[in-house]
């Protein structure tokens, strides 16, 4: 899993110095397995309802 | 007996060719023609792009498929089509070109009395000199392109475990080239595979794209709900890059790739080059160039199809300024606006204009996405046609009972990185409609409910099942016709 690494130091003023960045508490919700199997069922269903709705 | 012909086995003419033979039944005759022999989930070509899946992983032969449904397959090339037939044949025909083999070269005449035009896209790597896995970049846009990139990303792989340093430059190959999700996802693979083997510190990953701001992805961006705001997808997908450790060139139009050095113009209208040890970078797409002709054998091409040989449906091409650009231009039944028995589906439609707001740098080149329509919409437009050619048949009647306009339609959007149960993770994004319509949703073009933006596993897994589950739809297996596009 990658994290904010050397790659990409916070040089001031750069573009990519703007962006957001995830706090820690963020990546543990990312690959919590409860929270994500929720959301994998939700997202599913979200996308199925969209697709039907989409067309007559 | 009516007669069906398909053009291009791809996502949307497949399944256009399933459903139309599943309604109609053994009355009637549908046939496809492509020049492939295999079906290929274009999606997980990214996945075969950094070695983690085998191109017989995401195709499969059709023939067999189209056996079993009783669908004729002709494994050619259509060269011209002719809805008027011609001094000789009277009904409406087109022309191909075998490119099986022991047939190559040998040339048909197909009669038809409905036809869906779904061919795709031509990859037009020269329209950027320098561009494609023939020359000095490389591609994920088939399944050989992606095991090609595989084995130059795996000598730059390794270059860099004997400490060279390495640079990828990923993004968009040319000023007006699309499907920038594609190559967004495999920007994130190669980040995901240099830090995996604890190589960041040699890598310098870089995104470069035609797209105004970053997160555009050809359909003008969006606004997602996220952490509690109303969020451009600039924030989204900037958020992302940095997270993944990716800085970025945004309105740039390559012009002209060497060996090891790309050229690109910013929309300022300024020129610069950027040398690279690997890159992938996306061309120019076009239509298929199929000619058509009239009965007295005139060329009216220009009539039938787009100057970039997408065929013109029922939207309206009237050109006009952006800001009196209209959700009703889109069209919702594909046909032909010339001849009512031919209709177009997937990328194969002319759309009437970008979704993207168009941009001209002051040296006059064009640097903006042209539309995308890959994936569920693909599916969703063919199966929409199928429905409606088969109604026509059954009732003889013109009317079209089924309709699937990109301004209705949703897409969902999962930019996945990794491999596995709990190594990957996804940046997922779904859009409804596809083409913001501000009349309807004055705020933010979109419904912003069903507008989400979500990073984690979730989208990962979504990605996985959605390739087995797409590659079981595709080869017509029990049950296919329940699983939606």
């Amino acid at each position: 899993m990658p994290q904010i690494h050397e790659r990409l130091a916070n040089k001031p003023y750069a573009e990519y110095a703007y962006a957001t960045r995830p706090r820690k508490i963020t990546l543990f919700w990312r690959r919590c397995l409860i929270k994500q199997l929720y959301m994998f069922f939700k997202l599913n269903l979200k996308v199925m309802m969209m697709v039907v709705k989409g067309h007559d | 007996m009516s007669k069906v012909v398909v053009l291009g086995a791809g996502i949307s003419g497949h399944t256009a060719a399933l459903y139309l033979k599943k309604y109609l039944g053994k009355q009637h005759e549908v046939i496809i023609v492509s020049p492939n022999s295999n079906y290929q989930w274009v999606p997980s070509n990214i996945w075969v792009g950094v070695g983690l899946m085998e191109p017989n992983e995401v195709k499969f032969k059709l023939a067999p498929v189209y056996k079993k449904q009783g669908i004729i397959f002709k494994q050619a090339l259509a060269t011209s089509v002719h809805p008027e037939g011609d001094s000789d044949i009277s009904s409406p025909y087109v022309k191909i070109s075998y490119v099986e083999e022991g047939k190559q070269g040998q040339e048909e005449i197909v009669e038809y009395d409905f036809m869906v035009n779904g061919t795709g896209p031509t990859l037009n790597f020269a329209g950027t000199p320098g561009l494609g896995p023939d020359l000095y970049t490389n591609s994920v846009c088939t399944y050989d392109h992606a095991a090609h990139s595989w084995k130059n990303l795996e000598a730059a792989l390794t270059k860099m475990e004997n400490g060279e340093h390495q640079t990828f430059l990923i993004g968009t190959g040319h000023p007006m080239a699309t499907c920038q999700g594609a190559a967004f996802e495999y920007a994130l693979n190669i980040a995901f595979e240099v830090d995996k083997r604890k190589l960041s510190h040699l890598a310098d990953i870089i995104w470069i794209s035609n797209e105004y701001e970053l997160g555009d992805f050809g359909m003008g961006g969006a606004y997602i709900k996220r952490g509690g705001y109303i969020t451009p997808t600039k924030v989204f997908t900037e958020s992302v890059l940095a997270e993944y450790g990716i800085r970025w060139i945004k309105r740039a139009g390559v012009y002209k790739v060497e060996e090891g050095k790309a050229f690109y113009e910013l929309l300022d209208g300024s020129y610069h080059e950027i040398e690279f040890d690997f890159a992938m970078l996306i061309p120019g797409f076009g239509g298929a160039n199929i000619k058509a002709f009239d009965k007295a054998g005139e060329d009216i091409t220009s009539k039938v199809f787009a100057p970039n040989g997408m065929m013109k449906v029922d939207a309206d091409y009237t050109p006009k300024p952006y800001e009196e650009w209209k959700a009703s231009d889109w069209p919702s039944i594909y046909q032909s606006s010339v001849y009512d028995f031919m209709y177009a589906s997937g990328i194969a439609f002319a759309p009437p204009h970008s979704m993207s707001k168009p941009y001209t740098s002051p040296n006059g080149t064009k640097i903006f996405p042209t539309p995308p329509r890959t994936g569920m919409p693909s599916g969703v437009i063919g199966k929409v046609v199928a429905q409606n050619i088969v109604h026509r048949i059954k009732t003889g009647r013109k009317d079209h009972p089924h309709s699937a306009s990109m301004t209705r339609q949703a897409a969902a959007c999962i930019v996945s990185a990794g491999y596995g149960f709990t190594k990957g993770q996804a940046a997922t994004m779904t859009v409804s409609p596809i083409v913001p319509d501000w009349e309807k949703y004055p705020e933010y073009g979109r419904d912003i409910n069903a507008t989400v933006g979500v990073i984690g596993l979730a989208g990962h897994w979504m990605k996985l099942f959605m390739h087995y589950m797409f590659l079981y739809k595709a080869k017509a297996k029990f049950g296919w016709s329940m699983i939606p596009e």
